[in-house]
């Protein structure tokens, strides 16, 4: 077929719904370009007043943790149980803290 | 991809055992995860089978964006069409996370090698085709995608929370144009159960074949991909929408349906699933058309394409001179 999109790049795209949120994931589009992709998102993501920011990344710059080393990767949180407030008893007395 | 780089035989596999898991603890299985070649093939299948109906069914509809009685109606069923187009492309954003790209899934529809829902295979002969259409194929829809919401696959699951957030207004407008008119004129109400007489049994089919004969069915439990049989949720369709019907003041066209007390179902009917597979295999009313009228707009949409590209191009080695200039 004529006009391949085969070479346009993979955008990822993270909505902010409102103002005082994060932008969150809401999937990918395909552009040639930055200018197009967030005009293809906002096309996409955002018929229904879902958004009032959009960014777009470039799938192939975002660096992920590989899912073959989570244990390994996120090992160094599971033995400081003391980070969490419910490792440390108090008396009954003690309210609200 | 896949399994096939020496990896131990498949039932001793610790990555099946990982996998097995997950389904077991109904985790979702996100794109990185290591999964089995046929948990993977049969996603594709079924999310660009179900992308392919989505842009697909833009085009029953589409037919009547220059007809539609009121501007009011030509707005409502523009953007109805609209996202039935972003509900293909969320999908086929989902498919291409199993490793197929977009192209090639294109590709596959084009050349017939794969399948789209066979409810689009029907022409929208009157308007009140298109009120049939969002109350009963758009109905049947939502019945068939609310459970894919907890798909075992992420992006599937994601993808589908989006399309039936947007499904319900699709369903809704369809149901009020039915209601215009079924309490309009005689030759309103004529033309309105005209359409359910054509469109009943093709929307009650789009649930699948019995279970008893579905190929892939109990597998596809196994892994979470589906969560109901299709005889159930077909049930639970007619179960919903016969007293809609009846709201309407239309006859379904099922001399044998009628309400069992005992079981609080509707029995219905037996379905001709002759038709079903003949409409399937191609040889639907609209089957071809659909198809020719899809490569039509892919081959006329290829300039605006290229031009999009030649000006990503030429904005890039644009920026790449001024960059040049600068550092000089």
């Amino acid at each position: 077929m004529t006009g391949s999109t085969a070479d346009w790049p993979l955008w990822e795209v993270f909505v902010r719904s409102r103002r005082g949120v994060s932008h969150v994931h809401a999937g990918t589009v395909h552009a040639p370009d930055a200018e197009l992709a967030l005009q293809n998102a906002r096309d996409l993501f955002t018929r229904r007043s879902e958004g009032i920011s959009i960014w777009v990344v470039r799938s192939s710059d975002v660096t992920a943790s590989d899912p073959d080393d989570r244990e390994a990767f996120f090992d160094p949180a599971a033995d400081k149980t003391f980070r969490h407030p419910t490792d440390f008893e108090l008396p009954d007395d003690v309210a609200n803290m | 991809m896949g399994n096939d780089d020496g990896a131990p035989a498949p039932e001793h596999d610790p990555r099946l055992a990982r996998f097995d898991a997950l389904i077991d603890a109904d985790e979702r299985i996100e794109p990185t995860d290591w999964m089995p070649d046929r948990y993977r093939d049969t996603l594709v299948r079924q999310i660009a089978q179900h992308a392919h109906s989505e842009i697909i069914g833009m085009q029953p509809e589409g037919n009547w964006l220059t007809r539609a009685p009121s501007l009011r109606r030509k707005a409502i069923l523009t953007a109805k069409v609209q996202d039935e187009a972003g509900h293909g492309l969320y999908l086929y954003g989902a498919a291409e996370t199993l490793g197929t790209p977009r192209d090639e899934l294109l590709d596959r529809l084009h050349t017939g090698r794969q399948k789209y829902s066979s409810i689009f295979n029907y022409a929208t002969l009157t308007w009140a085709d298109v009120g049939a259409i969002g109350w009963l194929v758009d109905g049947a829809a939502i019945m068939n995608q609310v459970p894919l919401c907890r798909c075992s696959y992420g992006p599937y699951a994601r993808a589908m929370v989006r399309v039936c957030k947007e499904e319900s207004f699709h369903q809704r407008q369809g149901f009020q144009i039915m209601l215009e008119l079924s309490t309009g004129t005689d030759g309103q109400r004529a033309m309105a159960q005209d359409a359910l007489d054509r469109w009943w049994w093709p929307s009650i089919m789009m649930f699948g074949p019995p279970d008893a004969e579905s190929v892939h069915g109990d597998q596809n439990m196994r892994w979470g991909i589906k969560r109901f049989g299709n005889d159930e949720l077909r049930q639970k369709f007619i179960d919903a929408t016969v007293p809609q019907a009846d709201l309407l003041g239309l006859t379904i066209p099922d001399p044998d349906l009628r309400f069992d007390e005992e079981t609080g179902h509707y029995v219905h009917g037996p379905i001709d699933w002759d038709h079903f597979w003949d409409v399937i295999k191609g040889n639907g009313p609209a089957s071809r058309e659909r198809i020719s009228t899809r490569v039509a707009a892919h081959v006329e949409g290829a300039w605006v394409r290229e031009a999009a590209t030649a000006y990503a191009a030429k904005q890039t080695a644009r920026v790449g001179t001024e960059h040049g200039g600068a550092a000089a």
